[in-house]
């Protein structure tokens, strides 16, 4: 059993509070409790570059009239894009000894990003159950106010030493 | 043409070994709007307990990609990469990938299942370091299109 996972003694106190110790054990999270909420901006420009970062240069992701041509209203985000910026949120909140041990989502509606007004896509990560080694942590990605990732799931899990 | 059904159970070869680079998962980071040291600087990954800097989450799929090109390449898969949509994707983590990692990807062809005249082909990619450590496996529903109507 790690060790870390129990509170460090004394810090409650302490003047300026690190990281670590404001930070939650699993036995302290509660279910419903929102532990990372943020607001993100994609505009055509992120697009381009998580294509360059990723490799995916699927021209659905940049050109309207090839998104068009097969069907689609215009470019979309990749699934992937929203799927990698969904956890960001948990993984900047994450306690230092807990590492994400498994992630999960299902596509379920694209985000359309407008050439001008971009897409803003909002964040919200739940703890959705806990147990002895860690816990679950569900997300909700809205995009224009409707649900874009299905069964988005993080578990948590104390670090390997 | 509908997705051959024998896909399942398939076993590919591995994919060529992939060098983890400092500067590309600085560049993923940045692709998926990471605000976490771990993922920029190493000094900050090696306070927290890594070698080096930490992908993201995600950044699996760069790996898994070149597994999942074999798949659309296999001449009798079947599988027509203009109808296909990405339906699900998990990662399963041993251990999160550190720059300077070299993974080996192997990919197996769990499902192949149909459901209203679409195909949905599951593949699992697992990859491993060069100890043959297990690191992640990647695991994707690719949804086939099927005829309009």
């Amino acid at each position: 059993m790690n060790t870390n996972l129990s509170s460090p003694e004394g810090s409650v106190d302490a003047p300026q509070s690190s990281r670590e110790e404001q930070l939650l054990t699993p036995q302290r999270l509660e279910i419903g409790q929102v532990v990372a909420e943020r607001d993100f901006h994609l505009t055509r420009d992120s697009l381009v570059r998580y294509a360059g970062a990723s490799g995916d240069f699927n021209p659905i992701h940049y050109r309207d009239d090839f998104a068009q041509s097969v069907g689609l209203p215009g470019v979309l985000a990749h699934g992937m894009l929203t799927m990698g910026i969904a956890v960001q949120p948990v993984v900047d909140w994450l306690p230092a000894w807990f590492e994400i041990s498994d992630y999960q989502v299902r596509f379920t509606r694209p985000v359309l990003v407008d050439a001008e007004g971009g897409a803003d896509v909002r964040v919200s990560a739940k703890v959705g159950a806990v147990d002895e080694t860690g816990a679950r942590i569900d997300l909700t990605v809205l995009f224009a106010d409707e649900s874009v990732l299905g069964k988005a799931q993080v578990r948590i899990a104390a670090r390997a030493q | 043409m509908a997705v051959n059904p024998d896909l399942a159970g398939r076993e590919f070869p591995p994919v060529e070994p992939y060098l983890v680079g400092r500067e590309k998962i600085r560049e993923f980071a940045r692709a998926v709007q990471s605000e976490n040291p771990i993922n920029h600087d190493p000094a900050a990954a090696k306070a927290a307990g890594y070698t080096d800097v930490v992908a993201p989450p995600t950044f699996p799929i760069v790996v898994q990609e070149r597994t999942l090109a074999q798949l659309l390449a296999e001449p009798d898969a079947g599988i027509d990469f203009s109808r296909v949509v990405h339906g699900d994707q998990r990662f399963s983590y041993s251990r999160p990938i550190v720059a300077g990692d070299e993974l080996t990807a192997t990919l197996t062809v769990t499902s192949v299942k149909s459901l209203g005249g679409h195909s949905m082909v599951t593949s699992e990619s697992v990859i491993t370091d060069s100890t043959g450590a297990h690191v992640v496996t990647a695991t994707s529903t690719l949804v086939v299109r099927g005829d309009e109507q």
